[in-house]
């Protein structure tokens, strides 16, 4: 039967639900995988990440570090060079290098504005010879979003865009994500000081706001590894022990 | 041995103001104005003073440096106009392209003259004093008081223009003809030039018997150099407006052309035929420079770059048709030149468009295509805004990464043990926080307003700033990573007691 369901997938060009798909580019999580057409983020296809909501009673903002961390797994993945473009680039290579993205394969771009942001993105995805576009704006609407889309689908890359601003406004994207920080381990329920020990890897609340041929879901992972791989937290009973504050002191630089 | 015209233009500010006023329309009333005495005003500190004044002020006794109020006084109906020096310099970059129509390499001499190689035209015109009777007929026809100064160098021609009888220094006569000029005929500051005149060496030929180490001591070495230029001993070129030695081609029209269709087609022409020059020598395209020379002598220019030497005929031609906006057709362009203004070897199999790939530490084919993109990408955004990040083994956050070109070679650098931040801050920024113990983390902090209150954290690491790089932060730095109670994560730093958020963990 799922032999049969792929077959017709084929013939009838589209991405099917749990067919793995050779343009698709999974996240090696099977949960998160088995919720996408295809079994992963299609390449030749526009994406759109963006930073938590905040919630009326909440001050703090969640930012959209998250996102560009999410961002950087992805592209990190899909091996080649990567475009990315924004009004202002405030990326620390460093950074992107822990996870896992060398930024000798970034070739920056410093645009003015959403507008611009948005046509270099579309003149980075027409182009045969990358492998993804990023691009940084406060939103996107749907005539842009459609345009990015053909864009990419001419072009083969993946499309991704980091929306500053996360609103519900129509768009063609493929799939729609928010990823926001969660409080991570070792936090302990009712603590009042600060804990001071290794923190570990920073969890995310991520979830699949929008996807064609999919549901919506999310999911808490833990964010990306060395590799640009994302892991899901394991449930409470099955945490490692809480890390301990000795195993800090050995790690003094300078 | 070159010819080279020296054009002084005494009047250049003034006349430039009549001549594009006489260009717009203008009432009858305003035009009176315009016939009075002229001068220009600037300010020196606190003083109104003339830059520069027309021959009727100067025949009135006003001169440049004097105060308005003076000179007020002396002419009752004396025009006063504010000084553009900007205006003045761009104006006189326009009336160098004009002069292209006499000889192809002409300078810009600031701030009121122009330069003008004429070794081997005066042939063309049966002779120099006729080239300079024709040159000065036609800038007298546009407004323009003229002196032309006409001998083997940029400095005899000069001082000549200025300070001699004007006219032709025949060929290898400089020294004799120089000797009875003043010496702020060199081309020297006013002060030195002063200073010579106390000590008694009023005339150039004065100089020429002096000890040379004397005058270097006493006045430096520009005077003696000015003095060699002025009689051949050191070579001085014209730097020219528009480069003549480059491959260039030009399309001229029978009609002159303006609409958009018309230049886009100019200009896939233009582009496959320079292409093939370049072909034939080997060479590809790093800078092209297209004119386009409109019927009422205005020229529009356009200009553009690539990453790597190029000659793919319809990419260039792209490049150049997105800044198509900038150029106004006006009444009409009457021809085109495009050159190649900055040319590198290009070997023949680069030509191709899916060659291989040499090791550029990307992986993935098409490297001319990803060079094409950053030429449109830098076309469209500014080359300072089109980059590649190389990281650099430094432990001061702020030193471990600069900007490269974007098709430069990048190399592996060792990266941090511990981690770093996604964002970084391109300026640290202080934020007040509650620390409750010492040596530790803060319990909360306060950024742009908004509250953090931090429950967990990892730390301090402290680094110390790189003497050997100089710069003023002197201080060293402890490093903490802490969460907050959302889970952002933020890289903070306690320096002198003061803290400061500097980045962002994803």
């Amino acid at each position: 039967m799922p032999a049969l369901r792929a077959w017709v997938a084929r013939l009838e060009g589209r991405v099917a639900m749990g067919v793995p798909h050779e343009g698709a580019l999974g996240f090696g999580v099977a949960a998160i995988d088995a919720a996408l057409p295809g079994g992963g983020l299609m390449r030749g296809a526009f994406h759109e990440v963006s930073g938590g909501l905040t919630e009326p009673g909440e001050a703090a903002s969640p930012g959209i570090e998250a996102a560009l961390g999410f961002i950087a797994g992805i592209v990190a993945r899909a091996a080649g060079p990567v475009l990315w473009v924004a009004p202002r680039i405030e990326l620390y290579a460093p950074g992107l290098a822990m996870a896992g993205l060398m930024p000798d394969r970034l070739i920056l771009a410093e645009a003015g504005g959403d507008k611009q942001v948005l046509a270099a993105m579309e003149e980075g995805l027409r182009h045969k010879g990358l492998k993804a576009v990023v691009g940084e704006a406060d939103a996107v609407n749907l005539t842009s979003s459609r345009r990015l889309q053909l864009a990419a689908q001419a072009g083969g890359a993946l499309g991704l865009l980091l929306c500053r601003r996360a609103g519900e406004n129509p768009s063609a994207a493929v799939t729609r994500w928010r990823v926001a920080g969660v409080p991570g381990p070792g936090r302990l329920r009712g603590q009042e000081a600060v804990t001071l020990s290794d923190m570990g890897r920073a969890h995310w609340r991520l979830d699949l706001v929008r996807c064609r041929g999919g549901e919506p879901q999310s999911w808490i992972v833990e964010a990306c590894d060395g590799q640009g791989r994302l892991d899901l937290v394991a449930e409470l009973g099955d945490r490692s022990a809480a890390p301990v504050e000795a195993a800090f002191g050995a790690r003094r630089v300078g | 041995m070159a010819r080279v015209v020296s054009i002084w233009l005494p009047n250049w500010a003034t006349d430039r103001l009549r001549r594009s006023k006489r260009r717009s329309a203008l009432a009858a009333s305003d035009r009176v104005a315009w016939n009075r005495p002229l001068a220009t005003v600037t300010r020196d500190g606190r003083r109104r003073i003339l830059a520069a004044v027309d021959d009727a002020a100067r025949a009135l006794g006003l001169v440049p440096g004097m105060d308005v109020a003076h000179a007020q006084a002396l002419v009752g109906d004396l025009a006063l106009v504010p000084a553009v020096p900007e205006s003045d310099a761009t104006g006189l970059a326009l009336l160098g392209d004009w002069c292209h129509r006499f000889g192809p390499i002409v300078a810009v001499d600031a701030p009121d003259g122009l330069l003008f190689d004429a070794g081997g035209l005066a042939h063309l015109y049966g002779g120099e004093d006729r080239l300079l009777e024709v040159l000065e007929a036609r800038l007298s026809a546009l407004g323009l008081a003229v002196r032309l100064g006409l001998a083997d160098t940029v400095g005899a021609a000069w001082a000549w223009a200025r300070f001699g009888p004007a006219g032709i220094i025949e060929s290898c006569a400089q020294h004799a003809a120089l000797a009875s000029l003043p010496v702020a005929g060199l081309r020297i500051e006013a002060a030195i030039a002063k200073r010579l005149g106390q000590l008694g060496f009023g005339r150039i030929g004065q100089l020429y018997t002096l000890p040379r180490a004397s005058l270097t001591r006493r006045f430096g070495p520009h005077l003696v150099t000015r003095l060699d230029q002025a009689l051949g001993a050191v070579e001085e070129p014209v730097a020219p407006l528009t480069p003549v030695e480059d491959p260039n081609l030009c399309l001229g029209f029978a009609e002159p052309i303006a609409t958009p269709e018309d230049l886009t087609r100019a200009i896939h022409h233009l582009c496959a035929g320079l292409c093939r020059m370049l072909a034939e020598h080997g060479l590809g395209a790093r800078r092209l420079l297209l004119v386009c020379h409109r019927v009422d002598g205005v020229n529009g220019r356009i200009g553009i770059g690539t990453v790597r030497a190029n000659r793919d005929a319809g990419h260039l031609a792209r490049l150049l048709l997105e800044r198509l906006d900038t150029i106004d057709p006006g009444f009409g362009i009457e021809a085109m030149r495009l050159i190649a203004t900055r040319t590198d070897l290009q070997a023949p199999e680069q030509l191709g468009t899916l060659h291989a790939n040499h090791s550029d530490g990307g992986d993935g084919g098409g490297d001319a295509e990803l060079d094409m993109l950053v030429d449109r990408l830098i076309g469209r955004l500014g080359a300072a805004h089109v980059y590649r990040m190389q990281p650099v083994e430094s432990d001061w956050p702020e030193h471990a990464m600069h900007r490269v070109a974007p098709m430069a070679e990048t190399y592996a650098a060792a990266l941090p043990v511990l981690p770093r931040p996604v964002r970084l801050l391109a300026y640290p920024e202080p934020v007040e926080t509650t620390a409750l113990m010492p040596d530790h983390p803060p319990a909360q902090f306060i950024w742009h307003g908004i509250r953090h209150k931090v429950v967990h954290a990892d730390g301090p690491e402290r680094l110390t700033p790189e003497w050997w790089r100089g710069g003023k932060d002197r201080a060293e730095r402890d490093y903490f990573q802490v969460e907050d109670e959302s889970g952002r994560r933020f890289w903070l730093f306690r320096q002198d007691r003061a803290w400061f958020l500097h980045g962002f963990f994803a």
